[in-house]
Order: structure tokens, then C-alpha cells, then sequence
């Protein structure tokens, strides 16, 4: 189970990094958002992934799953949010006052 | 009675969150972050104080002890930091309620100011590392918004070039911490580096430390620093200064913080790669600074030549050095400030930004020259200020590690530190004055005290090093010796049931 996670993890980091070396702002920012859920599964698949356990320590049981990588995901979800909302808006107030939308407008309007 | 440790934390968190409240009370807005930054400054030197004498404190979130729960750790190198950047922030504040101007002071310009030290007091205080990364995130995202407030053009283009880089930074580090999880199977700094010395210094952990110099490198300016000169020289004054005095201090203080507790392992390998590293920050920050005709842009590149500088230290790594690193550290905090706040004086008294367009200032601005020169000797490392015994620290460490090519490169570095910007004086200060006595924009006597305070810290901390000295010892004793942080977090009986 985690090889196949890896796997897809490696998949969309591919994807995150094709359209992070792109110009268009929007590509740029998706690139980013897909970057961060990549190390998110990449997290869950570091404490490793177990079936139908829940994450707690049972009476007899030794099995059971990580609980730690969820709430550090879910911290990192929150901030991955934060920061894609505040780029978006970026990119719209660039739009808005430039008239760019990648980052050749952008500099050719900024060298002149 | 340790809960004050969370105090440098709270105290701005909380404020900036009133603060945003009272949006319309420019007297509350200012009354209370200046007195929010004191307070965070005061409760920073009170536990230093106590640190010299109870040792490390440490305060465990919720009770959970370590290794479980997410802790903060007191030690003097971290509380040192906390308190200069306190402090340098509640000056930097005063400088801004008289030039900053209305209609940023009511964009939250304040409450962005303390967040960001709320971030940075975070960052030197945890002894997590996901923390560590929250906190990152914390200053970041204030300095982003920090960054944009104003709205002008190049800021806005610089601000995204800015939050793209820190953003791919940020995940890395995100990579990083996972990677680590998986390979130590914990996040407690001091827990880790009772791992990783156990795992006798695997392989992958010393790729996992790589992965930390990058983003860290990132982060601070270590040769990766072609995003900072730009974004830096976009906002007004008083938050480039707050950027250039704290920002990339927060990625050295990581940076030093995990190479010397955590990954100690390999130093042949880190250390020759950060001692290249900071080599090539130290020429390249040169070159900008001799390059560049923007007094900005100057100032900016110093912060880099700095940051090589600094680091420097770590390359080294034994005590001397780092405390070299040390003292250098809350020397540039001051100066940098400072550096900053007289330059944007410069610009916003004459409106231009090239060094050619004035001259003669020092006839219009006396006390502004002299300040700006107090600067330039202090960053140059001139007895009796405060970048002298940063300077001879940093010399000793590196003969005794027989770094000599770094030596070089270190010393040489002053002397263009010194000819940057003495070219900034020379071409702005000396010379026919351009402006007339009647036509000169005043220039308030509140607006300067900021620059004065920080010109006398600065030579404070030349002339008292003494003073300092037990301090800046013990914590660089406690860096050069990771097992005096581990059994502070993890108790003398912590390292038996690794």
C-alpha cells in the first residue's frame, strides 16, 4: 500500500513541478496546491499506512495506526489554504492593476 | 512559573488579534504594540537572566511530557534572539508611528508587525520541529501581507516572486519533516538527536539533512538569495527594515539550531557544503552591493554578505567561531535595523532612491549622516562598536579550524561592506548640498530618536561585550555540546530509554 502512495505521490509532484516551471500565474498556483497535497499523502504514508485500525493503543491489541501524520496534515492543510488563498488574490490584484497574467507581462511592465 | 516562556509568543499574538479591533484608535493601535513588543523584549532578558542561573527551562504544552507533546525550549542562544528581536521590533514600531503614514496604520500595518515577531519569537523558542514549521508560517504569512500593504506596483511583482519562492520553501521543509518522521519516527528536537546519533548517523538522514540546508538556505539567503534584494527593497522603511533585521535571522537561527543539535553527524559533508556555501554568499552578496546604484538594493545585499557572514561561523563549528556567530547575529539585528531605517530616511527626505541623485545631506541632516556613519563603521566591524567582537570571535574560530580560505573571504567581505557603503556616504552625505535650508523637508526629531536608540545599542554592545559575555558563552557552549539541550528537554534519565 505505501509503494503504490509513493507512487502517486511521485506522479504529482511531477505534475506540480511541470506546471510550476510554467509563466501563467494560475498554472504557477496550482502547481503549488498540487505540490502541497503530494506531501501531504507523502506524510501519511511516512507513518505508515495500516488498515482498518484505529489510532488507538487497545487493551490487547498491539496494532494500530499513526495518529501524529493526520493532525500534522491537518495543520499543513490549513496553512496550504491560507497561503494558495493569499496567492490567488496576488495574482488577481496583479491582473487587476497590470494587466498581467504571466510573468513576462508582468516583467516587461515592470521594466518600463 | 516557566509559562512566561510562552509569553514572547502570546503577548504580540494576542495583541495583534485586539488590535484589529480597533482599526479607527490610531492611539490604541500604537500604545499597545509598542508596549505588546516592550513586553515581549522584558519577558525575553527576564528568562535569559534566570537561564544563567537555573539552566535551560522548558515549558510542556498541556503537561505532555517530552517527547510526546509540543514543547518550548528556553536556552540562552534562543532567548538572546528573542530579546534583541523584541526589541529592535518595538523600535522599529516608534520609527513607523511617524513615518509609516495613516493610510497604512489603518491597513493593519501593527497588527501584521506583531505577528510576524510573534512568528519569529515562535521559531526560536520551539523544540519541535513541526512547530518550528508552523511558526515559519506564522512570520511568513504576516510578511507576505506585510510585503503588499501599500499596494504599489513593484510590490505587488516582487511579492509574488516572494510568496512563490517561500511557498516551494515551505513544502520542502514540509518534505523534509516527513522524510525525518519516517526515518527517526519522532519531532521532538532534542528526541531527534538522540536518534539520529543512535542510528549512527545513517545515510538517508544525512540526505534528509540536505533537504534541511536547502530550505533553510532558502529561508535565510544562503546562497540562494536572488528573491531577497528585490522583495526587500519594495516596502516602505520601517518594514524592510523589519524584514532585513529579522527574516533571514529566523532561517540562521534554524539553520545553526539543527546543525548543531540534530544533524552532527556528518560534519565533513554539511560543513564543507555550508563553508562553500557561505563563501559564495559572502562574493556574490559583495558583487550586488558594488553593483548596484540603489541605495536600497546596497543595503539589501549587506543583509546577504551578513548572512554569509554569520554563517561562516557554523561552517567552523567549534565554540569560538559560533560565538563569533553569535555576537555577530545580535550585532546585524541592530545595525541592520538601523542601516535600514536611515537609508529609507534618505529616500523619503529627498524622494529620490540612486545614489547619484543627491548629495550634500549631511549639510541638510547632520544627525541622520553621522547615524548612517556610526552604521557603516559598526558593519564594518570597527572598535568600539558592536560588529568588532563578532569579528575577532569569528577570526579566532576560523584559524583554530584552519579554515583560512573562508578567513580570507570573511575579512574581505568588511572591506567591501565598508566600500558599499561608504560610496553611499561619500554620494549622498558629502559633497555641494543640492537642497536649500528653506526647501528641506523637515525632519522630526521622534522620526530619528528610533535610529539614534539603535546607533546607541549598538555601541552598547561594542563597549559592553564584558557584559554580554556570559550570555553569548553559554550559549555557544550549549551549541558546540548538543547533550546539554537533550537532557534539559529530555532529562539526565531521558537518554536511557531512547
Amino acid at each position: 500500500m505505501e509503494t503504490i502512495i509513493t507512487v502517486l505521490v511521485g506522479v504529482l509532484v511531477m505534475v506540480a513541478v511541470y506546471l510550476l516551471l510554467s509563466r501563467n500565474f494560475l498554472r504557477i498556483i496550482l502547481g503549488s496546491a498540487i505540490l502541497s497535497h503530494a506531501i501531504h499523502l507523502l506524510l501519511l504514508a511516512m507513518g505508515g499506512l495500516k488498515e482498518g485500525n484505529a489510532p488507538l493503543i487497545s487493551e490487547e491489541g498491539s496494532v494500530y495506526s499513526d495518529a501524529l501524520p493526520q493532525a500534522l496534515i491537518l495543520t499543513a492543510i490549513v496553512i496550504s489554504f491560507a497561503v494558495t488563498a493569499f496567492l490567488l488574490v496576488l495574482a488577481y490584484r496583479i491582473y487587476r492593476d497590470t494587466g498581467a497574467d504571466n510573468l513576462d507581462s508582468m516583467r516587461r511592465d515592470f521594466d518600463d | 512559573m516557566t509559562n512566561v516562556l510562552v509569553l514572547p509568543l502570546l503577548v504580540p499574538l494576542l495583541t495583534a488579534v485586539v488590535l484589529i479591533f480597533f482599526r479607527e484608535s490610531l492611539v490604541i493601535q500604537r500604545l499597545l504594540s509598542v508596549l505588546a513588543a516592550a513586553g515581549s523584549a522584558a519577558a525575553g532578558i527576564y528568562l535569559l537572566l534566570r537561564v544563567q542561573s537555573e539552566g535551560i527551562v522548558r515549558l510542556d504544552f498541556g503537561g505532555w511530557e517530552p517527547p510526546y507533546g509540543i514543547l518550548f525550549v528556553g536556552d540562552s542562544f534562543a532567548l538572546l534572539l528573542v530579546s534583541a528581536a523584541s526589541v529592535v521590533t518595538a523600535l522599529i514600531l516608534i520609527f513607523a508611528f511617524s513615518t509609516i503614514g495613516e493610510r497604512f496604520e489603518k491597513m493593519y500595518v501593527y497588527p501584521l508587525m506583531l505577528f510576524l515577531l510573534a512568528g519569529v519569537n515562535g521559531s526560536f523558542l520551539t523544540g519541535d520541529i513541526f512547530n518550528l514549521f508552523v511558526c515559519f508560517e506564522v512570520m511568513l504569512l504576516a510578511s507576505y501581507a506585510l510585503l503588499v500593504l501599500g499596494g504599489r506596483k513593484v510590490q505587488l511583482q516582487e511579492a509574488f516572486t516572494y510568496v512563490t519562492i517561500n511557498v516551494l520553501a515551505s513544502w520542502f521543509f514540509l518534505l523534509g519533516i516527513a522524510y525525518l518522521y519516517g526515518a527517526a519516527g519522532t519531532l521532538n528536537m532534542a528526541h531527534l538527536a538522540v536518534r539520529v546519533a543512535d542510528s549512527g548517523h545513517d545515510p538517508i538522514l544525512t540526505v534528509i539533512s540536505l533537504i534541511f540546508l536547502i530550505v533553510f538556505s532558502l529561508k535565510a539567503g544562503l546562497l540562494l538569495y536572488f528573491w531577497l534584494p528585490g522583495s526587500y527593497s519594495a516596502p516602505p522603511a520601517a518594514v524592510a527594515a523589519l524584514f532585513g533585521a529579522l527574516l533571514t535571522k529566523v532561517g540562521i537561527y534554524a539553520m545553526i539550531r539543527l546543525f548543531t543539535l540534530v544533524f552532527t553527524g556528518a560534519p565533513g559533508l554539511t560543513g564543507s557544503i555550508i563553508a562553500v556555501m557561505a563563501g559564495l554568499t559572502l562574493i556574490g552578496g559583495s558583487i550586488g552591493a558594488l553593483s548596484s546604484r540603489d541605495i536600497r538594493q546596497i543595503i539589501s545585499y549587506n543583509v546577504v554578505i551578513a548572512v554569509g557572514f554569520i554563517l561562516v561561523g557554523l561552517a567552523a563549528g567549534n565554540e569560538a567561531a559560533l560565538s563569533g556567530s553569535i555576537y555577530y547575529v545580535l550585532h546585524d539585528m541592530v545595525v541592520k535595523a538601523m542601516l535600514f531605517l536611515a537609508g529609507g530616511l534618505m529616500i523619503t527626505l529627498t524622494g529620490k532612491t540612486k545614489i547619484g541623485e543627491m548629495s550634500g545631506l549631511l549639510r541638510n541632516y547632520p544627525a541622520l549622516g553621522w547615524l548612517f556613519f556610526a552604521a557603516m563603521l559598526s558593519l564594518t566591524g570597527i572598535p568600539p562598536f558592536s560588529g568588532f567582537i563578532g569579528k575577532v570571535l569569528l577570526g579566532e574560530g576560523l584559524i583554530g579550524a584552519e579554515m583560512y580560505v573562508l578567513l580570507t573571504l570573511a575579512f574581505a567581505s568588511s572591506l567591501f561592506v565598508l566600500y558599499s557603503l561608504l560610496r553611499i556616504f561619500l554620494n549622498c552625505f558629502m559633497g555641494e548640498s543640492i537642497i536649500g535650508p528653506e526647501e528641506q523637508t523637515p525632519l522630526r526629531k521622534r522620526t530619528l530618536l528610533p535610529v539614534a536608540i539603535l546607533g546607541v545599542l549598538t555601541l552598547a554592545i561594542g563597549i559592553g561585550a564584558d557584559w554580554l559575555a556570559p550570555f553569548v558563552n553559554d550559549a555557544a557552549a550549549g551549541l558546540a555540546d548538543p547533550n546539554v539541550y537533550i537532557e534539559a528537554v529530555l532529562g539526565s534519565g531521558g537518554t536511557a530509554d531512547r
